[in-house]
């Protein structure tokens, strides 16, 4: 059958129906925009709020945890080997943070294909002297030029150049928080005890706004060479190396491989950030369903125009069937007119959906959590707009399905007879 | 040429069961020749519309055998019924009918395009031949609730006649039309019948037109009484 002539009649009939086409094809368009506009939004703040952790968390960390050593005597010992041996309160001997070999490492890594990029860290306790006062605070020894590569860390220094701190000796980026309670400027000189009683003058090169505000009040950074020179290590004296990997999903089978390779401890991501993987997964989950349910409202407003055109149509389908017009020619007639108000109002509901998530993205959204963000954060993924266009199809095709059915059996006789 | 049996009805039965069976039509039997011209009559409620739903194989709903030339309708599918209306019937009713999302010209060539048959200009060239040939071919571009009944009539008479059907069915196509305009009507169908060899099969009320017909086949309380 010439689906040309099937158009032509779905098209006639429609237009004969202009304004209720027109607002039920517009029930399609504002659910769709809802949709694209509220999923883009939505995900868009997920990937920003994920953002907040992932870009500054290492998808592998290796270092040396300290704990007590699991070969103690006793399950070395030939004599008591085939016993159980219970030993209680065991302490750790050695506090070494050290990753052995740390040089041998990094080489290794760097040559690894899967590798993104890494930075190796340190930590040093210390303690900043506030007049009579001293602040306990955290020295973060790092790789300026790695650090702002893989995990931005220039992003989230507020003031200052984070390049100083390699290129100016003894120099240090303080934590906001950490400066408030200072009460200190850039270029001053802040004084620091390490744990070992020893003094150090470290000159402020800018701030450092994490957007947790209790990281901020510890937390400091310097060099890897400054903090090795504050904790009274040599040059190779490396406590974490961050590896930053191309597929995050990789993360804990690499993490397993790099604890046996390098006998050192390795952690992935998944499993230090467990509880992020839920939130933002009910996140997702949530907008979606209120993205399907608009375009089922959607739907019932379509179902509802074509129940009534039937019903006004009912002499025309009449003398169709008459004039030789098949049940399923107008079925078809039916469908056509459901696709075609959801093809149009879904063709118009992305690009008003995409119109809309370009207003979001416009407006302002100043957070002090938040130091790098100035709009709102959208995600133009095309993904949400394939999956809007198919949900208008679906959905119509759903709503007409049952009226074209019904326009279907309509016998002729009936209409014809009742007039 | 009318000597073809066009149309054949075997002892055909038909009842309404509801509220309580019926029985519309008894025992009809009667054959219809190619280029006759009949005429249905009886009084309201006699079943003559029902028999004319059935022939034209719009109702399936009945006992007794239909022949449209010489084949049996029984067993066919709804699909098989709606191509043999749409080729070898043609029909006008009382009310006319007419899409009013069409044009003129568009409601004559819809059963053409549906035959697929012929091209499309092929088959708006022969409406504008049949709308010339009604005298209502001025008309063509407009809709069909901007015409008078007359005019109506017409344009569902050419309709009827887009795919050269050898039967024409008519329910009460004088129904609601003036004088003037039945005779029109009338002169329309007897040139289809004589001069097309045309099968009509009118059922009617109006007993002027039936006398002027070929043939009448009378009917009373669901039985041919005169044929």
């Amino acid at each position: 059958m010439n689906i040309r002539l099937i158009c032509r009649i779905a098209i006639a009939l429609l237009l004969a129906r202009r304004k209720q086409t027109i607002i039920a094809a517009i029930g399609v368009t504002f659910s769709i925009t809802m949709f694209i506009a509220l999923l883009s939004f939505m995900s868009g703040l997920n990937d920003l709020l994920d953002g907040i952790m992932l870009n500054r968390t290492a998808h592998v960390r290796i270092y040396n945890d300290i704990k007590p050593n699991l070969k103690q005597p006793v399950t070395v010992s030939k004599e008591f080997r085939n016993s159980y041996n219970f030993i209680r309160s065991v302490k750790s001997v050695s506090n070494r943070q050290e990753i052995y070999n740390s040089g041998a490492i990094m080489q290794a890594l760097k040559k690894d294909k899967r590798v993104k990029g890494l930075a190796p860290k340190i930590t040093a306790q210390v303690f900043f002297i506030n007049g009579s006062v001293d602040i306990t605070g955290i020295i973060n020894g790092i790789d300026v030029q790695a650090e702002s590569k893989l995990f931005h860390f220039s992003d989230y220094v507020t003031d200052g150049n984070p390049l100083d701190l390699k290129n100016v000796p003894n120099s240090i980026i303080l934590g906001q928080g950490l400066a408030d309670n200072l009460k200190v400027n850039i270029g001053d000189v802040v004084q620091i005890t390490t744990v070992q009683q020893q003094l150090f003058s470290l000159k402020i090169m800018g701030f450092f706004k994490s957007g947790v505000k209790e990281l901020d009040e510890v937390q400091s950074f310097a060099s890897v060479s400054t903090t090795q020179k504050i904790s009274g290590k040599a040059d190779n004296y490396i406590t974490d190396i961050q590896v930053k990997l191309y597929n995050i999903k990789i993360a804990p089978a690499v993490a397993k491989e790099y604890a046996r390779l390098f006998q050192a401890d390795a952690e992935d991501i998944q499993t230090a950030n467990a509880q992020f993987e839920t939130g933002s997964f009910i996140r997702t989950l949530i907008s979606y369903l209120v993205g399907i349910t608009l375009l089922i409202v959607a739907g019932f407003g379509i179902y509802n125009i074509l129940n009534m055109l039937i019903y006004e149509k009912m002499d025309s389908i009449a003398i169709l069937k008459a004039t030789g017009f098949s049940g399923s020619d107008v079925n078809r007639i039916f469908i056509v007119i459901a696709l075609s108000i959801g093809i149009v109002g879904g063709l118009f509901g992305l690009l008003f959906g995409f119109l809309f998530s370009l207003i979001i993205d416009q407006i302002p959204f100043v957070t002090a959590s938040l130091p790098t963000v100035r709009t709102y954060p959208i995600n133009y993924s095309l993904a949400f707009y394939i999956i809007g266009a198919l949900f208008s199809i679906v959905t119509t095709l759903f709503a007409g399905w049952a009226p074209a059915r019904k326009a279907s059996k309509i016998d002729p006789v009936i209409i014809i007879r009742g007039k | 040429m009318g000597n073809t049996v066009m149309l054949e009805a075997r002892q055909i039965n038909k009842s309404f069961h509801d509220p309580l069976t019926v029985k519309i039509l008894n025992d009809i039997t009667f054959t219809i020749s190619s280029g006759e011209f009949v005429s249905v009559t009886g009084k309201s409620g006699c079943g003559k519309s029902t028999l004319l739903y059935i022939l034209s194989t719009m109702d399936t709903d009945y006992e007794g055998d239909v022949f449209i030339e010489q084949e049996i309708m029984r067993g066919k599918s709804e699909k098989e019924l709606a191509g043999v209306r749409n080729k070898k019937i043609g029909f006008v009713f009382q009310f006319h009918y007419l899409l009013n999302e069409f044009t003129v010209l568009e409601n004559v060539m819809l059963p053409g395009l549906k035959l697929g048959a012929s091209r499309e200009e092929e088959v708006k060239e022969k409406a504008m031949g049949l709308l010339k040939e009604l005298d209502i071919h001025p008309l063509f571009n407009k809709y069909a609730n901007q015409l008078s009944g007359g005019e109506k009539q017409r344009v569902a008479i050419a309709r009827a006649l887009i795919n050269s059907p050898g039967i024409i069915m008519c329910d009460e196509p004088t129904g609601n039309l003036d004088k003037k305009n039945s005779l029109i009507v009338f002169g329309i169908f007897k040139k289809l019948a004589e001069e097309n060899h045309q099968t009509l099969l009118v059922v009617t009320h109006d007993e002027e037109f039936a006398r002027n017909s070929h043939r009448i086949i009378e009917m009373e309380d669901g039985r041919i009484i005169n044929k």
